[in-house]
């Protein structure tokens, strides 16, 4: 396998619109405290970074889609971007 | 004869022993279920202790949906056998899609570890039929992300069909809220325990198996660990627990 080809990944997962983030509320309510206002909307998520050795760029996104989907992020409460990294 | 229990034992669990004395006073023999193995072992009911199961990573209960002994439970749950997920095992149930919802973190950020009232709010059920009656009943809660959460749909759905089976109470007895006092978490609803649509796969957040004697300070949990081993002794039996629809729902998408 490792004469495939090597495709580097990162996926984004955040929490979904309307989801309580009380860590991204937490950050928000902080940044008066440094005397920054005009920030709001704060949601913290995670960020994945991977290698996948695939045939071809197209399937190797198949396995980072699946894997995004059924075990990096939880469909109802995240969503995910698959970023290409070259 | 004595309804044998299996209790699975991932790396991080850490409320095993708890479980193992619970079962023990509820008059169960526990059976434990290494993680690596698909042998339940013929146990005839399942119990997910609490603990931290491979460090939580990622999220609370993933990594340990996708482990060998899980591919076992799942299919010994849709065969109609009795599980039970107390604390991060009700979150490796909700990861598993097993029990409906998700566990988020708590409202308030902090891991609360403390005493809570639980309002059981059905007494005929796998899980709550040996509660005796519909009274707040005393146990401890110690978890980071214990907030429940489920969309509209599902939510409807759970109050529809009696899917709700514990909810935490006030001190004056009433259902508390997410911003209410007696809510740990922030959880809809006041929801601390949820089962699915067939009725025999259950989970909670509060820990009854850690409130089974006077000498803990509270008793009000046994009743939750005599339920399953009564459902369990039923099961070995007859092949089948009453208050559930699984054996019309064998055989249907895992």
């Amino acid at each position: 396998m490792s004469e495939l080809p090597a495709y580097r990944f990162a996926v984004n997962v955040t929490p979904k619109p309307g989801i309580l983030d009380p860590q991204g509320r937490a950050v928000e309510k902080s940044l008066p405290h440094l005397g920054i206002a005009g920030v709001s909307d704060v949601r913290v998520g995670r960020r994945v970074e991977l290698t996948v050795r695939a045939a071809d760029a197209t399937a190797a996104r198949g396995v980072v889609d699946k894997l995004a989907s059924e075990l990096l992020s939880n469909p109802l409460m995240e969503l995910f971007d698959v970023e290409a990294l070259g | 004869m004595t309804a044998r229990v299996g209790i699975v034992l991932f790396p991080g669990s850490n409320r095993d022993i708890d479980a193992l004395n619970a079962l023990r006073v509820a008059g169960a023999e526990p059976v434990v279920l290494w993680h690596e193995s698909v042998d339940l072992e013929g146990v005839s009911a399942i119990l997910i202790p609490g603990g931290f199961a491979y460090g939580d990573y990622l999220r609370a209960g993933v990594i340990a949906r996708f482990s060998p002994v899980m591919r076992a439970v799942a299919s010994f749950a849709e065969a109609g056998g009795p599980v039970l997920g107390i604390c991060n095992g009700f979150q490796v149930l909700a990861e598993a899609r097993l029990v409906p919802g998700a566990l988020l973190r708590n409202r308030g950020l902090r891991f609360v570890c403390r005493e809570v009232a639980l309002l059981p709010e059905h007494l005929d059920t796998p899980f709550t039929r040996e509660v005796g009656a519909r009274r707040p009943l005393r146990m401890p809660v110690a978890h980071g992300e214990g907030c429940y959460y489920a969309d509209d749909a599902t939510l409807d759905a759970l109050e529809r069909d009696g899917g709700v089976l514990w909810r935490y109470a006030n001190p004056d007895g009433s259902v508390a809220g997410p911003d209410d006092p007696g809510n740990p978490n922030g959880s809809l609803c006041g929801i601390a325990g949820v089962r699915n649509a067939a009725g025999n796969v259950a989970g909670l957040m509060p820990h009854p198996e850690t409130a089974v004697e006077a000498i803990l300070g509270s008793d009000d949990g046994l009743g939750i660990i005599r339920s399953l081993v009564v459902s369990a002794a039923e099961y070995a039996a007859t092949g089948a627990v009453s208050g559930t629809s699984t054996r019309t729902l064998a055989g249907g998408a895992a």
